[in-house]
Order: C-alpha cells, then structure tokens, then sequence
C-alpha cells in the first residue's frame, strides 16, 4: 500500500470508519485500572481554589509581560517579554482549553465556561466544533477514521508538524475556517461529530471573533503598528511552539487501533514550569482513563495506579528520544509503533496489542 | 411498580449506585442534603453507565465524556450530552429507597 494511501484512512468517513465501526473499536470500552470506589471518588472532587489560583497568576503575568512589551516597543528589549507573553497566550491556552472543555477544572461552572471561551479564543479554536472533536478523540483514541486528532499519521507529515510550531499551517486553515463557520457552514469532517442542534453556537461565536481580528487588523494599519497582532491573535502562532512540544509527546509514535491507553498514551513527568503551563497533561495515560479527575489531582491518580502503568518518561526530552526516530522510521514503514511494556505485577493489555487494521487496499 | 433498591444506608451523600431490573440499567443518586434521585442507567450521549460518574451540586456528570445531566429532572446541562436523561419517581419508606420503574421522566425527590 503506497503511504498517500495510509493517510486516506485518516478521514473521518471512508472504509477505515466502517472497518472501525464494524470491528468493535469504534466507542469500545477501554481498559481502566482498578481504583477504590472511595478513593476515586476523592479524586474526582472539584474545587476552584487550585484552577483560580493558577488562573490568577496565568492572566496576571502575561499581562505584565504584555505590558512590559508594550512599553519597551520597539527596542529588541521587548522581544523576551513577547515571548513569555506569546508562551502564556499560545500555548498555555492550550491546556486550559482543554481542562475547562472536560469541566473539571473549576467546580463552579460559570468560571469554568469563561476560562474555556477565553482560551478557545487565544488557540483560535471554535468552542463548539472542539469540544465535540475532543469527545470524540476520548470515545476513540487513535482509532484511525475515528479519531479527529490524531496529529501524527503514519506515516507523518513531517513538513506540516515542523510548520505547525509556529502555527504556519493550522493557523491559516483555523481562519479558514472561522469563515467557513461565520457563513454558516462546517466542514465535512466537522459535520461527522457536531449534532446538527448544535452548531448554531459554532457559527455565532466566529462571527464575533471575525469581528474582533478584523478590528485587530483594522488598528494595526491605522496605527501603523504590528503592536495589535503581537497582542491579539498572533501570539497563536508565534508563541504556540511549547503546545506543539507538549502535545506531540501525548500520543506521537504510538500503537493505532487499540483499546488499552497505555498502548497509545504516554505519562511525561516534567519540571513545575512545564506543569504549569500544561496544567498536568504530561500524565495523559492517567487523563485519558479518568477524565473525571481535575488536573490538580492527576499525580496522586498517578500514584495510585502507576503499578498498571509502563516506566513514565522522566522528562519531556526522554520522549523526544523515543518520538523523533519512531517518527522517521514510520516514514519508512508505517507498520512501525513504539510498544511499551508493562511493570511485573501490572494487569496486561486489553484485547490486541498490536492493532487491528483493514486489509484491503484502499485507492 | 415500586422497587425496592436498597437500605438508606447503602448509598453516601453525592453518590450513586447503579441497579438492574428487567433487563434493564438504572441509577439511584442521593444528593449532598440527603435526597434521593433515579434514572435511566446510561447516559444518553454514549451509553457509558452513569453509576461510575460524579455525582456534585445536584448533577450527574458522565465518567467518559463529562456531560451533565440535572439530577432532579434529568435535563441535560453540558455538552455532550444533549439529550435529556429518563427519571423515576423515588420514594423512601421504613428505612429504605423505593423507585417506580412504572412510570419515567417525573420530577419528585424523595427525603428520608
């Protein structure tokens, strides 16, 4: 099968989403370890304190960064207060985006749904549409033809994912597609997740955001100043590198078509820096098997089941050494995927571990 | 048809434990200020079995997708669900929690 082939499996209709549907994988039931009802039940608890908090200091030092940047402007001074402005806007968005999508992050709900339509805004993600491809990856991770964010295909395309960390490619195609919304419309994958009851709300939000990066735009040429975009919109791209840097270790290289998270999933210890920005998503095995725990709780979750769980990375560059060839070995033979291996002691994987794939050729 | 489920105390505070009749998947909640809820099993975005889900400030939330649905008339509150959850009436008598399977989508609460 040539590789261009491959990618078509990738779609969100097509044989791969009939062999999916049709071989048990797609909205199967996944493996979970085994957690004390009572202690489960403590670690899904939600309280606002931890999300305010790191809120506070999320919005309150990019704002200082913001204005710090602002007033040494145009001198190359303000070209580190950008990036950690850039850094907190771009890519920090990212995890809150996804914390306050699943809900877990703030018990009260209000705040919760303000974080979320703020840090949708900041990754230029539609706040409908998104929320319905998350449901989706959570229902069916990695299962090709199911899953809308899968981000790393076999094989991958490398140009894209290089691009992609400073937005270059994504980022135009999410104004493409604000337009798209705004005119009343989704695409077609889109179309395959978001119930037609509720895209209403997709088309509404983009049409105030168009507004809003029109009026950047706007003020940047009656100002004559790239100050505007610096602060509204570009950051998206050119603060986005860390999200790429996060993301790509939760799932790149990993086993396709498998029902078990610790097949397809990784746990990345990182430094307190990058939990921060990433909210805990580096312990994304534990995230994916209880969706219910709040961010703050994901390493006392992580204690209470790493025995089921393969060897954490201990650092985000010790994923990055197993990622980066994995990657370039696939592009050579997209049969390939990293295995891991399970403790002494840990209950086995669940169902096939080596995928289950069509066997016909698709042209 | 009233069913009894269980003794008062076989259920927490801001919890919920599932029960089967007929054939079918039911769930029985009881709320932080003692209060007693039933519904339908599954949840009504993807079927996964509410009885492992939170039960907080009077919601269920699904343990897959972390829709919402209202405890009291199992409306369905967060994306993604969308479609509202099936409820029985609850009552609780000489100690113990009874659900009218007969007779779904009602809205009382029942107090020990």
């Amino acid at each position: 099968m040539a590789n261009r082939d491959r990618l078509k499996w990738y779609e969100l209709s097509g044989p791969a989403t009939d062999f999916a549907v049709e071989s048990g994988l797609a909205d199967a039931e996944w493996f979970r370890s085994d957690v004390p009802r009572s202690r489960l039940r403590e670690l899904v608890r939600r309280s606002d304190y931890p999300a305010i908090r790191d809120t506070a200091i999320w919005i309150g030092v990019a704002l200082v960064a913001a204005a710090a940047g602002v007033y040494l402007w145009p001198t190359w001074w303000s070209a580190p207060c950008f990036v950690v402005y850039g850094v907190l806007y771009g890519s920090a968005s990212d995890s809150r985006w996804h914390e306050a999508g699943h809900g877990t992050a703030f018990r009260t709900r209000w705040i919760d749904e303000t974080v979320y339509q703020i840090a949708c805004f900041c990754t230029m993600r539609n706040p409908t549409t998104w929320r319905w491809k998350h449901s989706r990856h959570h229902s069916d991770t990695l299962i090709v033809g199911r899953d809308p964010e899968i981000d790393v295909m076999r094989p991958a395309r490398l140009v894209k994912i290089i691009l992609n960390f400073f937005g270059i490619v994504d980022g135009p195609v999410q104004l493409g597609l604000m337009v798209v919304h705004a005119s009343g419309h989704l695409t077609k994958g889109e179309q395959e997740v978001v119930p037609e009851s509720e895209r209403v709300h997709a088309y509404r939000v983009d049409r105030i955001w168009l507004v809003i990066y029109a009026s950047t735009v706007a003020s940047a040429v009656l100002l004559h100043s790239w100050l505007p975009v610096i602060l509204v919109g570009g950051p998206r791209f050119y603060g986005g590198f860390m999200e790429r840097i996060y993301s790509l270790t939760q799932h790149a290289g990993m086993g396709e078509n498998v029902l078990d998270h610790r097949l397809n999933s990784r746990t990345v210890l990182m430094n307190p820096v990058n939990r921060f920005i990433y909210w805990n998503m580096g312990y994304h095995i534990e995230h994916h098997m209880f969706p219910m725990v709040p961010y703050y709780r994901l390493p006392e979750l992580h204690e209470e089941i790493k025995g089921d769980l393969p060897t954490p990375y201990k650092s985000i560059l010790a994923a990055y050494r197993e990622i980066v060839p994995a990657i370039v070995r696939q592009l050579r033979d997209p049969t390939y995927y990293i295995k891991r291996e399970l403790p002494p002691g840990a209950k086995p994987f669940q169902g096939q571990t080596e995928g289950l794939f069509p066997s016909i050729q698709m042209a | 048809m009233w069913l009894d489920v269980l003794s008062i105390d076989g259920l927490e505070p801001d919890d919920v434990a599932g029960f089967s009749h007929g054939g079918r998947d039911y769930a029985l909640y009881r709320t932080a200020d003692g209060q007693f809820f039933a519904s339908d099993g599954h949840c009504t975005h993807q079927q996964t079995l509410l009885c492992d889900g939170l039960v907080m400030d009077g919601f269920i939330e699904c343990p897959k997708h972390n829709g919402r649905f209202d405890l009291r008339t199992g409306r369905a509150i967060r994306a993604p669900a969308i479609r509202d959850l099936a409820t029985y009436d609850v009552k609780v008598e000489g100690g113990r929690v009874y659900v009218n399977l007969s007779d779904s989508s009602s809205t009382d609460a029942a107090s020990p």
